[in-house]
């Protein structure tokens, strides 16, 4: 029979609950990360709200030497950056998870996958000077003269390609931001592809639809809620994307209908002028750009998450 | 008859289509390394990693740089694995089902794909603006909250990989949890964790955005915590914004010593979790 000193187990029993709260609190400090991070930014940002109160998010002008701070060109270079990227990203990375889960012949599938993962650990401040140095001369020399000479001049839809190739811009930004999230929205999509029951598509087939009548009407509608999931996770990280796109916006505060005129995005502008602020008002209008797009980033990432979790709980139960 | 070759004319589509996609991915993926090879060797010499950051029009090297990034690096990885692990673990180990791990899996996912300038933020609220000046140390938080959620995740998702069976054994000989999860889940699950660092690390090596405004920047040899301290990213951010051709070539060879670095460090993650994979028959 064993003996079990008390003394031992009472050290134990000591030991035991140090490691338990040591873990707990651990777990807790991420929630305290997050309510840090709100509380933070509303508290910077607080001299800049009770100044433009709501006025912040609708004026245009940003002038640093007569205190007028106004949000609406970095929530619309944002937007509509964040618009053009996922306008390509989409399709393609759709086409890319296609490829991988349904085409692609099984000695290649882990080395594409791997690469197309590869691609999203180059960090972001590389296709910064990439989209600079390369991107941004071969439009502004072949691309952008060409959108203008023969759709600059088309009235209604002209005026989103006019005025003169900078190279920068916000067309620049846009497309730098789709290859940047390209392989994020390719993985979820291929991985959501996977979590369809080969039983499902066999039927498809069985039937005797093509492969892609197979994808477009079964595989795509019981992956439909994983799919937006993805696309939001995407637009998540074009919407917060810093680096990238602060290389090539041109940081311009102004709204222009052209997408070949510079502007700039919340991030970009935080990035480009925040050590260089003086005054409280200045620093503070930046903080609250940054809560801003805290708000609207982690409204979007948290849609994607729930809706992934969705998936994840209907592909447990089948 | 007309009619089935439609169908089989937009399947041939389609399917070229996303074959096409497919190469234009990997195009993208080869275009940046050819051009950060083309123009990072070129950078290349022995001076990058003996020589400081020059003045501009003056040769130089990055050693002050890679010295401020490695410490940075290494720093955050130090303070935020440990909270990633131990979090991770309660979640795996104590609250596994409880409402407090679902709120914290949620709130950690999200904080996993956040924009890393909203962290910078947020450090320069906390430290930069209470200390009154930027400093390392601000920096390698900043990073050191970047490396939780990465830590935390693959932590959760590797102790739940241990099979029950250990787990039952340990406590069957009358351990307690704690002694169980140090002696016995830890092991078994520790190329797992090492990998969440490798990642950890992958991922905070090449943030730029949250150290513009927490560790700045330094022309000089710094090694002081306290003070703004060089690191890579900040310098390639600068420099190649720079009108001064001897500091693109710095910025260029930076920029491929930091990608290079990243790639191996995913590429060992990706190889040992494969190993796990088919070695050990985990999933």
């Amino acid at each position: 029979m064993a003996i079990i000193d008390p003394r031992h187990a009472a050290t134990q029993l000591i030991y035991e609950r140090v490691f338990r709260t040591a873990t707990l609190g651990a777990a807790i400090l991420v929630l305290l990360i997050l309510g840090g991070v709100a509380i933070s930014l509303v508290r910077g940002a607080w001299p800049a709200m009770a100044h433009f109160g709501f006025g912040f998010v609708t004026h245009e002008v940003w002038n640093p030497v007569t205190d007028e701070f106004g949000a609406l060109a970095p929530i619309y270079g944002t937007v509509v950056t964040s618009v053009i990227a996922m306008a390509i990203a989409v399709p393609v990375g759709f086409g890319i998870a296609l490829f991988l889960t349904e085409l692609c012949p099984p000695l290649l599938k882990r080395p594409i996958g791997v690469a197309v993962e590869l691609l999203a650990a180059v960090p972001s401040i590389i296709f910064g000077i990439w989209g600079l140095f390369v991107l941004a001369p071969i439009l502004q020399k072949h691309v952008q003269p060409w959108l203008i000479k023969h759709i600059g001049h088309i009235p209604g839809i002209g005026g989103i390609f006019h005025g003169p190739p900078f190279g920068i811009g916000i067309l620049t930004a846009g497309l730098v931001l789709a290859i940047m999230v390209l392989p994020f929205i390719a993985a979820t999509m291929r991985d959501v592809f996977d979590t369809v029951p080969p039983m499902l598509k066999e039927s498809g087939y069985g039937l005797g639809a093509t492969t892609w009548e197979v994808i477009w009407n079964v595989v795509v509608p019981h992956s439909r809620v994983g799919i937006v999931g993805g696309i939001m996770l995407g637009l998540g990280r074009a919407l917060g994307e810093t680096m990238a796109v602060t290389f090539v916006i041109g940081n311009a505060h102004r709204v222009s209908a052209s997408l070949l005129a510079p502007g700039t995005t919340i991030s970009s502008s935080i990035a480009n002028e925040f050590t260089e602020a003086v005054g409280d008002l200045y620093t503070s209008s930046l903080i609250a750009l940054g809560l801003l797009l805290f708000l609207i980033t982690f409204t979007v990432i948290a849609i994607a998450q729930a809706m992934l979790r969705r998936l994840e709980r209907q592909a447990a139960n089948t | 008859m007309n009619r089935r070759l439609l169908r089989k004319l937009r399947n041939g589509a389609f399917l070229a289509l996303s074959l096409l996609a497919t190469l234009l991915g990997l195009a993208c993926l080869a275009a940046i390394l050819w051009t950060l090879l083309a123009h990072g060797l070129a950078g290349m010499s022995g001076q990058l990693f003996t020589q400081m950051t020059p003045p501009p029009g003056e040769k130089g090297g990055l050693l002050n740089a890679l010295y401020g990034s490695a410490m940075m690096t290494l720093l955050g990885i130090l303070i935020g694995s440990p909270i990633g692990v131990l979090a991770g673990t309660y979640l795996a180990e104590y609250g596994k089902n409880s409402r407090l791990s679902v709120v914290i899996r949620f709130i950690n996912d999200v904080l996993l794909s956040a924009p890393s300038i909203i962290i910078g933020l947020f450090i320069y609220e906390l430290v930069v603006v209470r200390m009154g000046h930027f400093s390392a140390i601000a920096g390698a938080l900043a990073l050191a909250v970047l490396a939780i959620p990465v830590t935390l995740r693959t932590t959760e998702d590797m102790l739940n990989l241990v099979p029950p069976g250990m787990k039952d054994s340990s406590a069957a000989l009358g351990a307690y949890p704690w002694r169980t999860t140090l002696s016995v889940l830890y092991p078994a699950a520790r190329s797992g964790i090492v990998t969440g660092l490798l990642l950890a690390i992958a991922r905070i090596s090449g943030e730029t955005a949250p150290l513009l405004f927490t560790a700045l920047n330094n022309q000089f040899w710094s090694t002081n915590l306290n003070a703004p301290i060089a690191n890579l990213p900040v310098v390639i951010f600068l420099y190649a914004l720079s009108p001064y051709k001897d500091w693109q070539d710095l910025a260029w060879a930076g920029a491929l010593i930091i990608t290079m670095t990243i790639l191996l460090l995913s590429i060992a993650a990706r190889v040992i979790l494969a190993y796990l994979q088919t070695e050990r028959g985990f999933k």
